[in-house]
C-alpha cells in the first residue's frame, strides 16, 4: 500500500468501490461541506472535491478536503492545471499531504471561458499527464519536478480522469495508457449514459490489458429532470447522452424516480463489465440522492473507513 | 506574418482629437498583407479622421506616410521630417513597430492604431488564423507539424482534453481541435507511435516567461 | 494625384459655389459600371426619360474597381450621396466584380456610421444595360432620399 487512503484500501481488497463528488460552496461557510459530507459519508469510500469546476470560483478543494478529513472521511482532491503552475501545485500537494490527504485527481480543467471569470489568464504550465508524472516523482523518487530532493515526501494515491466519449475515440485509449505509464493509480471516467459506447471503450482497454494496471471507476450522473438531460446533451462538451434517455425523462410521470432508475440501471450494467472496479457518482447539486442510489444497487453498507495511522508520515521519513 | 486589427474608429478618434496635428504612419510589411495598417488603411483612416474633425469643426492637421517596415531603424528614418510637424504619431504597425517609433521620437506621443493579435497565416482572402506562439522551442517535429501550444486552448502536449467533440474545440465550435488534427495527420503519415510517447514538461524559459527575449548573431553584428 | 481626385475636385468646386438660400439640391455621384448602369444611363437619355440633374455619373470599368477610399474621398469633398450601380447579380462581365463591390459598400456604410454620417447616403443598385427606365427611377428615388436626409454636414461645416 502506498498510502493510508481508504479508497486505495478498498480497491486493493477487490471490493467494488464507490466514490461520490462534492462541489464546494461559493462562500466561506464550512457548514455547507459538513451538510454534504453527512449525506455522502456513509455511502462512499472516498469523496471527490472539485477544483473550481467549470472555472467557477468555489472554496479551495484542499481546504474543503481538510474539513472532510476532520470528520474522518477520505477526500479525493481534484487539482486542475488551469490555475496553478508547477511551483504552486507541488506546494499545495505538500500542504494537502501534511493534512493527511492522500488522494489526488489530476485534471487539466475546464477552460475559463465557461466560468465566471472568462477574461482571466490561464496557466497550463503542465498538462494532466505531466501532473501525474510530477506527483509520482514526488512520491516515489522523493524529488520535486526540478530534481531537488524532498525531505519528507507526500504519500499519494494518484488518480486521473478519462473521457471515453470524447473524440478521437481511438486516441482515448492511447491517452489512458499514457496516463497509466505516467503513474496513475486509479481512473474516474466521464459520466456514462451510453453504456454500449462505454463497453466498446472497455473492450479496447482490456485488449491492451490496461484494466490490470490501474483501477477504473465508471462515472455516473443521476439526472433530476428532462430539462437537465436536454441541457447536458446540448451544452456540456464531452458528455454523450443518447436520445433514448432524454425521451425517457420526458415521458416519465415521476421524473426524479426515472432519473434514479436510469442511474441505477447504468450502475448495474457497468458493474458487470470486466475491468470496472467501482463507480463514481457525480450528483451535481443533488447530493441527497446518493445514499438512495447506492442502497438500491446493493452496495451498502460500505466497508468501514479505517482509523488514521498517525505515525504513517514519520515512518516514511527517510531521516526518521 | 504578424496579424493585427485596427482599433475601433471611436477609440482612434478620441486619441487623435487630443491633438491639433497627428501623423498617421502605415507599415508596409505584415499589417499591409493583412489589411490592417498599410498605405490604403492609413488613407482610409485619415479620411475618416478628417471628416470627423470637419463635422465637429475641430482643427486637426493630418499627415500621412507609409514606410516599408516600422520595426527597422533604417526605414523609420523617413518619418523624421514629417514627425517634426506634428504633436503626436499614430502608428498603424504591430506593437513592435509602434514601440520602435516611440524609441526613435522620445519627445513625441506615440499611439497604437492597431491591436496586434497573433502570428498567423492567411487561410483565404479575408481570413487569418493563429499558428505560432513564439515559444522559443519548436516541437512541431513531435506533433505532425501542428502546434498544440498555439492551437489548443489549454496548450495540452499529450493529447486532447475531454471537451474535444467531432473534431472541434469545446472553447469554440468553429475551431478545429488541434489534437484531432495531430492524431489524423500522424496516423496518415504512419507515425502513430508518436502519440504514445509522453511529451515531457515544457521549458517555458525560452518563451515569454523567461522575460523579454533577444537574439544576437555575432557574424552579422557590425 | 489619383485619377478619381480630378472628378472630385470639380465636384467640390461646384458644391461650394452653390447659393445657400436656394432649395437644397443634393450633389449625388453615381459610380456606374461600363457594362450595365453606364449604358442604362445612356439609354435613358436616348429614350428621352428625364431624371434629376443632381446625379453626376462616373464611369468605372466594373463596380469591382470601386475602392472604399473613392467613396470616402467623395464624401470628404462634400458629396451628399453616392450611388453605386453595377450589373445584376450573376451577370458581371468580370464574373464577380459586383459581388465584391456589394461587400465594399457594406463596409463603407459601416465606416460612415462609425463617424456619424448617415449610411443611407450610400446605396448600391443592380441593373442591366437595357434598363434605361430603371436608371431614371433610381436617380429620382436616390435624389428624393438624399433630399429627405438633407445636406451633408461636411459641406456646411467646411472650415
Amino acid at each position: 500500500m502506498k498510502t493510508d487512503s481508504n479508497l486505495e484500501k478498498v480497491l486493493a481488497s477487490g471490493e467494488f468501490a464507490v466514490t461520490a463528488e462534492l462541489g464546494p460552496p461559493r462562500g466561506a461557510d464550512p457548514e455547507d461541506i459538513h451538510k454534504k459530507a453527512k449525506l455522502l459519508g456513509d455511502c462512499a469510500d472516498a469523496i471527490n472535491i472539485t477544483d473550481n469546476q467549470t472555472a467557477i470560483v468555489r472554496m479551495s478543494s484542499i481546504a474543503a478536503g481538510i474539513l472532510l478529513k476532520q470528520r474522518g472521511l477520505d477526500p479525493v482532491i481534484q487539482i486542475v492545471t488551469r490555475d496553478r503552475n508547477r511551483i504552486a501545485i507541488q506546494s499545495d500537494v505538500l500542504g494537502a499531504a501534511a493534512h493527511g490527504i492522500n488522494n489526488v485527481l489530476c485534471l487539466s480543467g475546464d477552460h475559463q471561458k465557461f466560468g465566471d471569470h472568462p477574461t482571466s489568464k490561464n496557466v497550463f504550465d503542465i498538462d494532466s499527464i505531466q501532473l501525474i508524472q510530477m506527483l509520482k516523482k514526488m512520491r516515489d523518487e522523493k524529488k520535486f519536478m526540478s530534481g531537488a530532493d524532498i525531505d519528507v515526501a507526500p504519500r499519494l494515491f494518484i488518480g486521473a480522469a478519462e473521457n471515453p466519449f470524447a473524440d478521437p475515440f481511438e486516441f482515448r485509449v492511447i491517452r489512458l495508457s499514457k496516463k497509466i505509464s505516467a503513474g496513475t493509480d486509479f481512473i474516474q471516467t466521464q459520466a456514462v449514459f451510453d453504456v454500449e459506447k462505454f463497453e466498446e471503450w472497455m473492450k479496447l482497454v482490456r485488449k491492451k490489458e490496461l484494466h490490470k494496471k490501474t483501477h477504473i471507476l465508471a462515472g455516473v450522473i443521476p439526472i433530476k429532470s428532462a430539462k437537465m438531460a436536454k441541457y447536458m446533451k446540448e451544452n456540456v462538451a464531452g458528455l454523450r447522452i443518447p436520445d433514448e434517455i432524454v425521451s425517457r425523462m420526458e415521458k416519465a410521470k415521476d421524473v426524479k424516480e426515472e432519473g434514479i432508475k436510469i442511474c441505477t440501471e447504468t450502475i448495474e450494467r457497468v458493474r458487470k463489465i470486466e475491468g470496472v472496479q467501482g463507480i463514481h457518482i457525480m450528483a451535481v447539486a443533488w447530493e441527497s440522492i446518493v445514499p438512495k442510489i447506492v442502497e438500491r444497487v446493493g452496495l451498502l453498507p460500505r466497508p468501514p473507513i479505517r482509523k488514521e495511522d498517525s505515525n504513517a508520515n514519520e515512518s516514511k521519513n527517510p531521516n526518521g | 506574418m504578424i496579424v493585427a486589427e485596427q482599433k475601433p474608429i471611436a477609440e482612434i478618434i478620441s486619441i487623435a482629437f487630443k491633438h491639433k496635428s497627428i501623423l498617421v504612419v502605415g507599415c508596409g510589411t505584415c499589417v499591409t498583407v493583412c489589411f490592417a495598417g498599410g498605405e490604403k488603411e492609413g488613407k482610409t483612416l485619415s479620411s475618416l479622421l478628417r471628416m470627423k474633425a470637419q463635422m465637429e469643426q475641430k482643427l486637426l492637421e493630418i499627415e500621412e506616410l507609409t514606410v516599408e517596415r516600422q520595426c527597422d531603424h533604417e526605414f523609420i528614418e523617413k518619418i523624421v521630417p514629417l514627425a517634426g510637424k506634428v504633436e503626436a504619431i499614430l502608428s498603424l504597425a504591430c506593437g513592435a513597430g509602434a514601440q520602435l517609433i516611440a524609441e526613435k521620437f522620445p519627445d513625441k506621443i506615440v499611439y497604437p492604431g492597431l491591436n496586434t493579435t497573433f502570428l498567423g497565416i492567411t487561410e483565404k482572402q479575408g481570413i487569418w488564423k493563429e499558428r505560432c506562439l513564439g515559444c522559443g522551442t519548436c516541437l512541431l517535429d513531435k506533433t505532425g507539424g501542428i502546434c498544440p501550444i498555439a492551437r489548443c486552448a489549454k496548450n495540452l502536449l499529450n493529447g486532447p482534453c475531454g471537451g474535444s467533440q467531432e473534431g472541434k474545440c469545446e472553447v469554440n465550435p468553429e475551431t478545429d481541435c488541434a489534437w484531432q488534427l495531430i492524431y489524423e495527420r500522424l496516423k496518415k503519415l504512419g507515425q502513430s507511435e508518436c502519440l504514445e510517447e509522453i511529451i515531457p514538461v515544457k521549458d517555458w524559459s525560452t518563451s515569454r516567461d523567461g522575460g523579454p527575449r533577444k537574439v544576437i548573431r555575432d557574424d552579422l553584428t557590425l | 494625384m489619383e485619377p478619381m481626385d480630378t472628378t472630385l475636385e470639380i465636384l467640390s468646386d461646384k458644391a461650394s459655389h452653390r447659393p445657400a438660400e436656394a432649395e437644397f439640391e443634393p450633389e449625388i455621384l453615381a459610380f456606374c459600371c461600363h457594362y450595365c448602369a453606364f449604358a442604362a444611363a445612356d439609354l435613358a437619355g436616348v429614350m428621352r426619360l428625364s431624371y434629376p440633374p443632381n446625379i453626376k455619373i462616373i464611369r468605372i470599368p466594373c463596380t469591382g474597381k470601386l475602392d472604399v477610399l473613392y467613396l470616402l474621398k467623395a464624401f470628404e469633398k462634400g458629396a451628399d450621396g453616392i450611388i453605386v450601380a453595377g450589373c445584376e447579380e450573376g451577370s458581371c462581365h468580370f464574373q464577380r466584380g459586383n459581388l465584391i463591390a456589394k461587400k465594399r459598400v457594406v463596409y463603407a456604410k459601416k465606416l460612415l456610421q462609425s463617424i456619424g454620417i448617415e449610411d443611407s447616403r450610400l446605396e448600391m443598385f443592380n441593373l442591366s444595360s437595357a434598363m434605361g427606365g430603371r436608371f431614371a427611377q433610381i436617380a429620382s428615388e436616390m435624389t428624393e432620399q438624399i433630399k429627405r436626409i438633407g445636406p451633408s454636414i461636411l459641406r456646411s461645416n467646411k472650415l
